[in-house]
């Protein structure tokens, strides 16, 4: 039987959350329970992930609502179909009803019905967001691009190959989510996320449209097609009606204003909603995204032999697949905590002033690749000279292989420095800003702002580490 | 009894990180989830390969059933539409059904598997499916100094 003894930590070396560097005694880990010892109440409260989402997004209910931040049209979208619909049950159902049949309001009040909450939920939904990658994540991405030991900062070309059903597909690097990018996913820069199976940001919805959302967006616009052809078939009846007998269509304009309202407004959507719903069928059926049909991903146009690796090559199964497949969970848990001593550290490190941990960000920030990869190799070496001794200085101590894990409580136990903690607001308080700056820049925000609510690993290269590492 | 590793909890608070090794999505068969079953080098001294392999095995296994069309799979789905999707208000599906089943062979796993051998599988659904994360906890070293590898580490302990 094997013994593994596994290293005892030394307590002091413990995140706590007093800026003092006191030793802590062993049970104030901040593990599970409650973040730290109380050290403040009011900083106890156990935050949401949603509330420290870096993308571009406002959450409602409690995290149960996402939408984009800008809402687009998405009221104006709402509004016409209920000033539409609502002019109709008024003016015209009831003469209708008189003068035809009562399903007529049934009919209508189905498809009111669908148009409304399938548009909700299509707004609403996430639509497949997937989450930034960790720094240890990204760090070993970038190992593993990087590994011709290229001295010079020069960003190296960030795709990959893949075959799948024997098609070479390429995945793309994404620079802000730090991550290579699925088959099929693309970045949504209004939303500023990488969404998977990514069709396209509809303004109307306010919305990304992307693999959870996508049948309730097709089944929103085939339905809003129906009802917009309902309407106007009706209203034309309904002013036919009234107009016989040699009255003519200015006197039942007259007598029904409202229904020359919704013929204006019905004629000129009902072309371009049926020409859409029209466009989307031919991309389920053939299993295609607005992505790809535009950039022409699977057409052939360079001259080679593409097929679409997707499609299961049958237009029943293609349709069965997209409308009625399994639909995965969202990926971001934005009602899952923070780990507790997470967030109890974010927010206790809110309470020391991190501007020299700041300064070092920056300092940092413009080491770039080179910097991410020397202290992606250093860490076994300063992560024995960093407990020792030298607890609060900040911006020291390169640690970055280690704790930033996200939901793991553990493995910030390793090593501390007030300057991880006091990194991590900085990230906490404006994740969209970081991510919103370049690539050098960026790299800085990949060190700790992709999930800003643990502790980040700040990589302070070469005249802090310099200095540093011969201390041990 | 004390240097030796037993349970999950023990591991988590008082063993240090050592490394982190990431499994990669296998996307030959199109964007379904699966995971590569290469055995990467930094476990070759931690864990045996047909452990590891049997572990990735079984996880592509359950995401495959989750994501498996078929009868009642359409069936499902049907039906969402028919009542305008609000029907996923109130149910679970079926792939929320075996991710459960999932986090629980992990945790199993985890216990059994590879806490013993100070590793410890990060349930993939919270690296958004992108990657299996395995932790390496370093064994202590002969005298009290951490030291790099795990491999080295790992070596001098035994």
């Amino acid at each position: 039987m094997k013994k593994c003894e596994y290293q005892q930590i030394d307590p002091r070396a413990l995140p706590t959350p007093t800026p003092t560097p006191t030793p802590t005694p062993p049970h104030h880990r901040g593990d599970d329970d409650g973040g730290g010892g109380g050290k403040s109440d009011e900083l106890k409260r156990p935050r949401r992930k949603w509330e420290v989402f870096p993308g571009k997004n406002r959450f409602y209910c409690g995290g149960r609502i996402i939408v984009a931040r800008q809402s687009g049209v998405l009221p104006l979208t709402l509004g016409l179909i209920l000033v539409t619909s609502g002019l109709f049950f008024m003016f015209d159902c009831p003469f209708l009803v008189k003068h035809l049949t009562s399903c007529i309001p049934v009919v209508g009040g189905v498809l009111f019905v669908f148009v409304v909450i399938t548009l909700l939920q299509t707004s609403f939904t996430d639509p497949g967001i997937l989450p930034r990658a960790t720094p240890d994540e990204a760090a070993d991405i970038e190992k593993q691009i990087d590994n011709t030991g290229n001295a010079s900062y020069r960003p190296p070309p960030r795709t990959k190959e893949v075959l799948i059903n024997q098609q070479v597909v390429k995945l793309k690097y994404c620079f802000t989510c730090k991550m290579f990018r699925p088959p099929r996913t693309s970045h949504c820069s209004l939303c500023d996320n990488c969404v998977e199976r990514f069709d396209h940001h509809c303004p109307w919805v306010g919305n990304c449209v992307g693999k959870r959302n996508y049948r309730f967006f097709y089944t929103f616009i085939v339905s809003l097609s129906f009802l917009t052809a309902f309407i106007f078939g009706c209203v034309t009846t309904h002013l036919a009606l009234r107009a016989q007998g040699g009255k003519g269509l200015v006197f039942a304009l007259q007598e029904s204003p409202g229904s020359a309202v919704e013929l204006v407004i019905c004629f000129f959507s009902v072309w371009s909603i049926l020409g859409l719903s029209g466009f989307h069928t031919y991309l389920v059926a053939s299993n295609l995204t607005t992505n790809e049909d535009i950039k022409g991903s699977w057409s052939g146009k360079s001259g080679e032999d593409v097929t679409n690796p997707y499609s299961h090559k049958n237009i029943f199964i293609n349709c069965c697949y997209v409308l009625c497949g399994p639909l995965p969970p969202s990926l971001i848990d934005r009602r899952g905590f923070l780990p507790a001593d997470e967030s109890a550290q974010t927010s206790g490190a809110d309470i020391e002033v991190p501007t020299v941990a700041t300064k070092s960000e920056i300092n940092v920030c413009t080491q770039g690749t080179k910097g991410l990869l020397e202290s992606a190799s250093l860490p076994p070496l300063l992560s024995t000279s960093c407990p020792q001794g030298k607890p609060q200085t900040a911006h020291t101590c390169p640690d970055n292989n280690s704790p930033a894990v996200n939901s793991d409580p553990s493995p910030e136990l390793s090593m501390s420095c007030g300057a991880r903690r006091a990194a991590s607001p900085q990230g906490d308080g404006s994740p969209s800003h970081h991510t919103k700056t370049r690539w050098k820049k960026s790299k800085r925000a990949a060190l700790h702002v992709p999930n800003p609510a643990f502790d980040v690993p700040v990589s302070p290269t070469s005249p802090d580490a310099a200095s540093f590492a011969p201390s041990q | 009894m004390a240097t030796e590793f037993h349970n999950l909890q023990e591991l988590r608070h008082s063993a240090s990180l050592a490394n982190k090794v990431f499994v990669q999505r296998d996307y030959s068969e199109g964007t379904t989830c699966k995971f590569q079953t290469k055995f990467p080098s930094e476990l070759e001294s931690r864990i045996e390969r047909t452990l590891f392999e049997d572990t990735v095995k079984t996880l592509n296994n359950y995401y495959a059933e989750a994501e498996k069309i078929g009868g009642q799979s359409y069936l499902e789905g049907c039906l969402a539409c028919a009542t305008a999707y609000l029907i996923f208000l109130c149910m679970e599906t079926r792939y929320e059904k075996v991710l459960k089943k999932i986090a629980k062979y992990i945790q199993e796993q985890n216990e059994k598997v590879y806490a013993p051998r100070g590793l410890l599988i990060t349930d993939p659904i919270e690296r958004g499916m992108r990657v299996i994360e395995i932790s390496i906890y370093e064994d202590r070293g002969s005298s009290g100094s951490s030291s790099g590898s795990s491999s080295v580490s790992g070596s001098t302990a035994r």
